[in-house]
């Protein structure tokens, strides 16, 4: 099953590649991962979206806790939670194409960012599975590139991973 | 008047943090990275520089210096090979969790990333075999990340720690503090128990018909004997201990039932299978002593206590899983089993689970042929364990030596027994009993070996030379890897495909040239007269050259995904019990 883990680490060199290579000397799935410094300049979050069964993901929690740089480690599908990722996607956009394009990221709530002669460049955000979307309703021959942030997680309600 | 702080440099930071650590040992080996740390040790007598002869050696003695006296092993490197031949040693540690801070020298910091000379990412190499590891970069952050790094390996499940030094650290100056103690707020490992679970672990081990106790390295580790044999001897019930967790239970009291797993006793391994509760101990259930984990302890609740949490359900699931401290969380457990008034274990249904453990017990499957003058490797073992009374430290390389030596050496101490059994480093056994030596002069050291491991750190007999570690070797020599050789002759339909010994040296003439004293002894009724004569030789290492049965075997077996009732016994049919 897939689980989003959210952890904060101490934002030391060599913290991201612990673990990274946790996951892979272990032979544990990586979806996708996240990192970025938090409104406290020494920690950095994570996000790490995996998949396994129950005792598979039991073990990476307790593996990843036990890392000495790993503050805290949630598994979000423990809560309700909310789960966003970023795309930036560049479609090709002749003057035949452009209207239906434009129809399209607004069906999708995206917003087009930067336009030239030939371009559309896009900026969505949303769950994977509304991102994939977009891409399968897109004419494949139009899409130039496409860059992913991967999944960034956070919990529903008043309660913060700090506490 | 608050005391001025001295301005000193990166190399005597290092040098003084050791010694305010406490640290009296430094095993080490020189080079152009460390070159101003060792200036600065040649200037100092409060820890003793071990000069090994190879990084390897320096890691495994520091080791073996930790696993006998329960402190950290300290080690000196310097960049580029010294730190990767260290590596061996460094995941020997972590496989068994010993605590070594091993320092690596390292290019200086505006030189990393450029492949300068000596230069290789240790930081990155070692991350999959350290508990942790720390780049300075600062001469300012020297002092604390030491006490850091022996924070970290010393406490909770204990482990290796590298800290790699640039050079131009060790020069740079700063005011020297040593912190008295540190905090890492996101480092803080359990220590008690959960009340609750320890409450229901009791009332599940008084509630068993028939109990088995499996320890492990983690009550060694954690200073627990004392506990884990007031609780046994209290209970009453059987014990086994894995080969990490040798001695922790003496070995020669009547409730244990030896070694369990792939070379365990038949009494041990049938009560492992037959127990309805099984209490594992700081023990991690390895797939040496599990053997096919679906056929694993079919009628057993387990409890399990163990310090590290993500040891708990990671290969077999338990019912009652206690984190915490073993010394700890037996200490707690005794308490509620002393108590007036409480359960007590089941007298009747003991008395009939003790009757099976003896009768298993009776069928004497360590049993080997003492009629013949060829050297049986046990015997060898077996008069050392006499004529040491049972009391020596023991190290050992890996093979079938090793086995034969955690079965027939019956260790009644905790630390005295000394061997890779997570890693499986052939090489280990001459440089950890050199660094069990320097800890204990007095004490009688031995290394079992092979004269295929033997060879693999035989460098170290010259350290052993220079730093007057008198230690005594044991190889039992079979001419084969025994141990490959024996899976071939099982598994590959005798091809002993590239498992014989062929070229050895002269091991007599090699301990002479060594400076030490080589023998050779060829028959049996030779062995204890030989032993006898090197243990009287207190004040020289000693290199016996046992010519031993070449196509002896390691009995009892349990092949590869079989389950523990599953044993071979002999390559005798008769006593094919499987």
């Amino acid at each position: 099953m897939r689980h989003i883990l959210s952890l904060l680490m101490e934002n030391e060199a060599g913290a991201l590649s612990r673990v990274a290579g946790l996951f892979s000397a272990r032979a544990f799935n990586i979806e996708s991962l996240t990192v970025a410094p938090t409104e406290d300049p020494k920690i950095s979050r994570m996000t790490i979206v995996t998949s396994g069964s129950d005792a598979i993901i039991e073990q990476i929690m307790k593996q990843v806790n036990k890392l000495v740089d790993v503050v805290k480690v949630v598994d979000l599908n423990d809560t309700r939670h909310i789960e966003r990722e970023l795309m930036l996607i560049k479609v090709a956009a002749k003057k035949t194409d452009r209207a239906e394009i434009k129809r399209m990221v607004d069906v999708f709530r995206g917003r087009i960012i930067d336009v030239t002669e030939n371009s559309f460049t896009i900026e969505m955000t949303g769950t994977g599975e509304k991102l994939d979307a977009f891409i399968q309703a897109l004419d494949e021959r139009l899409i130039l590139e496409v860059v992913r942030s991967g999944v960034s997680g956070i919990a529903r309600g008043d309660k913060a991973i700090h506490s | 008047m608050a005391k001025k702080k001295e301005i000193l440099r990166g190399a005597e930071i290092f040098c003084r943090a050791l010694k305010d650590e406490g640290i009296k040992h430094l095993f080490g080996y020189p080079g152009g990275a460390v070159l101003h740390i060792y200036d600065e040790l040649y200037k100092q007598d409060a820890v003793e520089h071990i000069l090994v002869r190879h990084e390897q050696g320096a890691t495994h003695a520091a080791d073996g210096y930790a696993r006998a006296t329960g402190k950290p092993g300290v080690v000196l490197v310097t960049s580029g090979p010294g730190a990767t031949n260290a590596v061996t040693g460094i995941a020997t540690a972590y496989l068994d969790s010993i605590p070594l801070v091993v320092f690596t020298g390292q290019v200086s910091t505006h030189m990393i990333g450029n492949d300068a000379f000596q230069e290789v990412d240790s930081i990155g190499i070692t991350r999959p075999c350290v508990k942790h590891n720390f780049l300075v970069k600062d001469v300012k952050d020297l002092a604390t990340t030491i006490k850091k790094a022996f924070y970290v390996a010393t406490s909770g499940r204990p482990g290796p720690v590298v800290v790699d030094i640039p050079k131009d650290v060790t020069a740079d100056s700063c005011e020297y503090e040593y912190p008295d103690k540190v905090d890492i707020s996101s480092y803080k490992p359990v220590v008690k128990g959960h009340p609750g679970q320890i409450k229901r672990a009791a009332e599940l081990i008084l509630s068993a018909k028939k109990p088995m106790i499996y320890s492990g390295g983690g009550v060694i580790l954690g200073e627990a004997s004392k506990e884990l044999t007031q609780f046994t001897k209290l209970l009453g019930y059987p014990i086994t201990n894995t080969l990490m967790g040798l001695g922790a239970f003496p070995a020669t009291h009547k409730q244990f039932v030896g070694m369990l797993g792939m070379h365990g006793t038949y009494e041990a391994n049938m009560a492992m299978h037959h127990c309805d509760v099984l209490i594992a101990i700081g023990a991690r259930f390895d797939d040496r002593v599990t053997g096919d984990l679906e056929k694993f302890c079919p009628y057993a609740k387990i409890v399990h206590i163990d310090v590290d949490p993500s040891s708990i359900s990671k290969n077999v699931p338990v019912d009652i899983p206690i984190v915490g401290d073993v010394k700890h969380v037996l200490k707690d457990l005794l308490a509620i089993l002393k108590s007036d008034g409480g359960q007590k274990p089941d007298a009747k249904a003991l008395k009939a689970w003790w009757k099976q453990v003896d009768e298993w017990r009776a069928l004497d499957c360590l049993k080997f042929d003492r009629d013949t003058e060829v050297i049986k490797p046990q015997y060898v073992v077996e008069k050392l364990w006499e004529l040491t009374k049972g009391d020596a430290f023991v190290t050992s390389d890996v093979g079938q030596h090793q086995m034969w030596a955690a079965q027939f050496y019956k260790f009644d101490k905790p630390r005295r027994w000394i061997n890779s059994g997570g890693l499986g480093t052939m090489g280990f056994g001459v440089p950890a009993a050199m660094g069990v030596k320097l800890a204990y002069p007095d004490e009688t050291v031995a290394c079992i070996s092979g004269e295929a491991s033997l060879v693999m750190c035989i460098q170290e007999l010259s350290t052993c030379l220079q730093y007057n570690t008198n230690i005594k070797i044991l190889s039992l020599n079979n001419r084969y890897m025994g141990m490959v050789r024996q899976w071939q002759e099982f598994f590959y339909s005798s091809r002993y495909s590239h498992s014989y010994m062929e070229a050895l040296p002269d091991f007599v003439k090699m301990a002479e040239s060594y400076g030490h004293v080589g023998m050779r002894i060829e028959k049996s009724s030779d062995v204890e007269g030989a032993l006898k004569e090197a243990l009287a030789l207190k004040d020289r290492t000693v290199l016996m050259d046992f010519v031993t049965d070449q196509t002896e075997n390691v009995y009892p077996m349990i092949a590869s995904g079989k389950g523990h009732h599953e044993m071979h016994l002999s390559s005798d049919k008769d006593r094919e019990l499987a």
